[in-house]
C-alpha cells in the first residue's frame, strides 16, 4: 500500500449482492486504502462491474456495508456520494460541449459559474484537452472522448474515482499510452482509484494492489507480483499469465511447506498456498520456470508434443506418461539446443517456483 | 450475409410503384389543381384564378370558416401541448421507472386507443359527457381531443427514450444531480426531438379530426373539418377545394417539421 499512513477509504464489508435467485456478489470483504490505485480483476460476469456500481450507488447490496473514510455509504444516493465514475461508453453529455461536461457536476454542487468555468479550464489543462474545450463530444475521437470522461469525473475532486473498463474502448496503442498517464494522474492528484478491468496485463502494470475475483467471490488480493507469483488458488494461478497445474499426491503439509509425490513417483517439496491440504491437489508452476533437462536427472519427464516458434522465446509442450501435458517455455538465445518432436525430455524447477494451491 | 435483393428488378415494380402513387395522390393532386380554377363549375376547367382563395378569406362564408380555423387551430394546439405533457409523463414511467405492476396493462392501454374504432370511442365519448352533464361546446372537443391525441404522441417520445441509455443519467446523479435535474438537465434536452414530433404528430390528428369532433360539439361549434363537411352537404363549390389545399399544406408542412425534428437528434448521437 502506498505511502502507509494505514486510512482506508473503501472499507466493503461482507456485500452481498442478490438479483432474484442470482447472486452476484458473495460476502465480500476488502479494505482499499488512501491514495491507492486498485483494480478489480476478473472474467466478464464475475461480480466486478457490480462492486463498482454499488460503491457508486447504482445498485442496492442485498448485505453488509460500504463505507467510506468510516462513514457508511451503503443507504445514500449516488447523488450524495462523494465519488465519481469514468463510465465505459464515457456517458458524456451529448447535448453540452466539453466544458458544459466537465462544469456540470460543480454546478450541481452549488459552485459559481465563474468558479466552476476555472475548475474546469484546470482539469481539461490536467488532460491536455484544453483546445477541444468548445467542441461537442461527438466531434472527438475516442481517446479524447475517455479523457473528458476522466476530466469530468475528476473535476470535483472526488474522494475516490472509480472507472470501470474506461480503457476497453480504446485501440492498442492508445491503451498503453492512457495507461501511463492514468498512473501517473492518480499520484498527482492523490485521489483513490478503483480499476475494473478484465485484462490481466492492464491490471499488472498499472495497480499497487488487485483484487481477483471470481464467481461473485474475492478469490485473492495483493500485489500484482504475489498475486503472480503466489497465487492462491487454481482459478488465481489459471486467469493470470499462464501457469501448468500438475496433478499432485500431497503427502503432508507442515506449515507453508508440502510435501507431495508427482507423477512419475518422485518426491518434492514446494510452498503451499495456506489452506492447502493433503490428499490430491494441484501444484503450478509457470512456463518460464520449467527447464529442459536430461531426463535421468529430473524429477519428471515425458516426450516432445508440439513446438510453438514465438520470436523472443519458445513453447515446448511435453507429455507426460499420464498424458498429462506440461509447459516450458525456452528462450530465444545463441546456447539453447531445442529439442525435436518425439524426444524424450527431462523437466526440471525450482522449488520456489512452484507452489501447491487450494482446489 | 445474403446480398439484398434489388426491388427494382422484380417484375412490373414500375407498374405497381406508379398505380399506388397514382391512386394516393391524384386526388389531393386534382383537388390542389381545381382549387386555381375560374369556373363555377367543380370537374370544368375554366382557367386559371385566384378567386376562391378570395372567396374563403373574404366572401360570403368567409366569417364561418375563419371562426372554424380560429377554433380548429385553439384546439389544436392546446391538446397537442397537454397530450404531449401527458405522453412524455407516460413514457418517463414506462421506461424510467423500473418495472411496476401493471405495466404491461399500461402500455396496452396507453396505446389501445389507435385500435378502437373511432366510432365507437365518439359515441361512448358523447354519452360520457351527457352521462356526467358536461355541456357540450368547444371545451368537450378540447378534452376529447387531447385524450385521443395521448398514443400519437406517446410513440414518437417513446421510441425515443427507448434509443437513450440510461447511463447519462446515472452520470448525471454521480455528478450530483438528484432524480429530478438528472432528468430536467440531461433526459430531456436528450429526448426533445422526439417530444416535437409528438407534439407535431399530435397537432395534425387534432387539427384533422371529424368523426369525435362531429360527435362531441355543440350546437354553432365548428371546427375546419366540420365546417367543410357541413358546407359539402349543400353541394360542393370549387371554395372547399380551396380550403382542404390550405389544409394540406399546414399538414404537410408539420410532417415535414417532424421529420426533421427527428432527424436533428440522430445526427446529435
Amino acid at each position: 500500500m502506498p505511502d502507509g499512513n494505514g486510512t482506508i477509504a473503501v472499507d466493503i464489508d461482507n456485500v452481498t449482492k442478490r438479483y432474484g435467485d442470482f447472486t452476484a456478489l458473495r460476502d465480500v470483504s476488502l479494505a482499499i486504502a488512501d491514495n491507492e490505485f486498485f483494480t478489480l480483476l476478473g472474467p466478464s460476469g464475475c461480480g466486478k462491474t457490480t462492486l463498482l456500481r454499488c460503491i457508486a450507488g447504482f445498485e442496492d447490496i442485498s448485505a453488509g456495508a460500504i463505507r467510506l473514510y468510516g462513514d457508511p455509504i451503503a443507504e445514500l444516493p449516488p447523488n450524495r456520494r462523494p465519488v465519481n465514475t469514468v463510465f465505459q461508453q464515457y456517458a458524456l453529455f451529448p447535448h453540452m460541449d466539453i466544458t458544459r461536461n466537465v462544469m456540470f457536476g460543480l454546478l450541481r454542487l452549488g459552485k459559481s459559474e465563474s468558479e466552476a468555468r476555472k475548475r474546469a479550464g484546470e482539469v481539461l489543462e490536467l488532460v491536455q484537452l484544453t483546445q477541444f474545450a468548445t467542441r461537442l463530444p461527438a466531434q472527438l475521437s475516442g481517446g479524447q472522448q475517455q479523457r473528458v470522461a476522466l476530466a469530468r469525473a475528476l473535476a470535483p475532486n472526488p474522494k475516490v474515482l472509480l472507472l470501470d473498463e474506461p480503457l476497453s474502448a480504446l485501440d492498442l496503442k492508445l491503451r498503453q499510452a492512457v495507461r501511463l498517464e492514468l498512473q501517473q494522474l492518480q499520484h498527482e492528484t492523490g485521489i483513490t482509484f478503483i480499476f475494473v478491468t478484465h485484462d490481466q496485463e492492464e491490471a499488472l502494470t498499472m495497480s499497487d494492489r488487485i483484487a481477483v475475483i471470481s464467481d461473485g467471490r474475492v478469490q485473492q488480493v495483493g500485489t500484482a507480483r504475489a498475486i503472480y507469483e503466489e497465487p492462491n488458488n487454481k482459478f488465481v494461478a489459471d486467469f493470470i499469465g499462464e501457469t501448468n497445474l500438475i496433478d499432485v499426491a500431497v503427502a503432508a503439509i507442515d506449515g507453508a511447506t508440502a510435501t507431495c509425490t508427482l507423477p512419475g513417483g518422485a518426491q518434492f517439496t514446494c510452498p503451499a498456498a495456506s489452506g492447502a491440504h493433503s490428499g490430491q491437489g494441484h501444484l503450478s508452476v509457470r512456463p518460464e520456470r520449467v527447464s529442459l533437462t536430461d531426463p535421468a536427472q529430473a524429477p519428471l519427464s515425458g516426450t516432445v508434443s508440439r513446438l510453438i516458434y514465438l520470436g523472443t522465446d519458445m513453447h515446448v509442450d511435453v507429455t507426460l506418461a499420464d498424458g498429462e501435458t506440461v509447459t516450458a517455455r525456452v528462450q530465444n538465445s545463441a546456447d539453447t539446443t531445442i529439442p525435436e518432436k518425439g524426444q524424450t525430455v527431462g523437466l526440471n524447477f525450482e522449488a520456489g517456483a512452484a507452489r501447491l494451491l487450494v482446489d | 450475409m445474403a446480398k439484398k435483393p434489388d426491388l427494382r428488378r422484380f417484375p412490373g415494380f414500375y407498374g405497381i410503384t406508379l398505380l399506388c402513387l397514382f391512386l394516393l395522390y391524384a386526388p389531393l393532386i386534382i383537388v390542389a389543381i381545381y382549387s386555381f380554377n375560374d369556373s363555377q363549375s367543380i370537374t370544368i376547367w375554366g382557367g386559371a384564378s385566384l378567386r376562391w382563395y378570395e372567396d374563403v378569406f373574404w366572401g360570403l362564408e368567409a366569417d364561418k370558416f375563419k371562426q372554424a380555423a380560429v377554433n380548429s387551430l385553439t384546439i389544436a394546439v392546446t391538446a397537442a401541448i397537454a397530450a404531449t405533457i401527458i405522453a412524455t409523463m407516460a413514457a418517463t414511467a414506462m421506461l424510467r421507472a423500473g418495472s411496476f405492476r401493471g405495466k404491461g396493462a399500461s402500455f396496452a392501454l396507453i396505446n389501445l386507443p389507435l385500435m378502437v374504432p373511432e366510432i365507437v370511442t365518439a359515441v361512448a365519448t358523447l354519452i360520457f359527457f351527457s352521462a356526467i352533464g358536461f355541456t357540450t361546446g368547444i371545451m368537450t372537443i378540447l378534452v376529447a381531443h387531447i385524450v385521443f391525441c395521448i398514443p400519437f404522441a406517446y410513440l414518437p417520445i417513446a421510441a425515443r427514450m427507448e434509443g437513450i441509455e440510461d447511463v447519462y443519467e446515472q452520470a448525471a446523479q454521480d455528478l450530483y444531480a438528484t432524480r429530478w435535474e438528472a432528468f430536467r438537465l440531461v433526459l430531456l434536452p436528450l429526448m426533445m426531438p422526439g417530444i416535437i414530433s409528438g407534439f407535431l404528430l399530435a397537432f395534425i390528428i387534432s387539427l384533422d379530426d371529424f368523426i369525435i369532433t362531429n360527435f362531441v360539439k355543440g350546437a354553432g361549434v365548428e371546427t375546419l373539418p366540420t365546417a367543410i363537411f357541413g358546407a359539402v352537404k349543400q353541394g360542393i363549390k370549387p371554395n372547399i377545394m380551396a380550403i382542404s389545399t390550405l389544409l394540406l399544406l399546414v399538414s404537410i408542412l408539420f410532417v415535414t417539421l417532424s421529420y426533421f425534428a427527428g432527424r436533428m437528434g440522430q445526427n446529435r448521437q
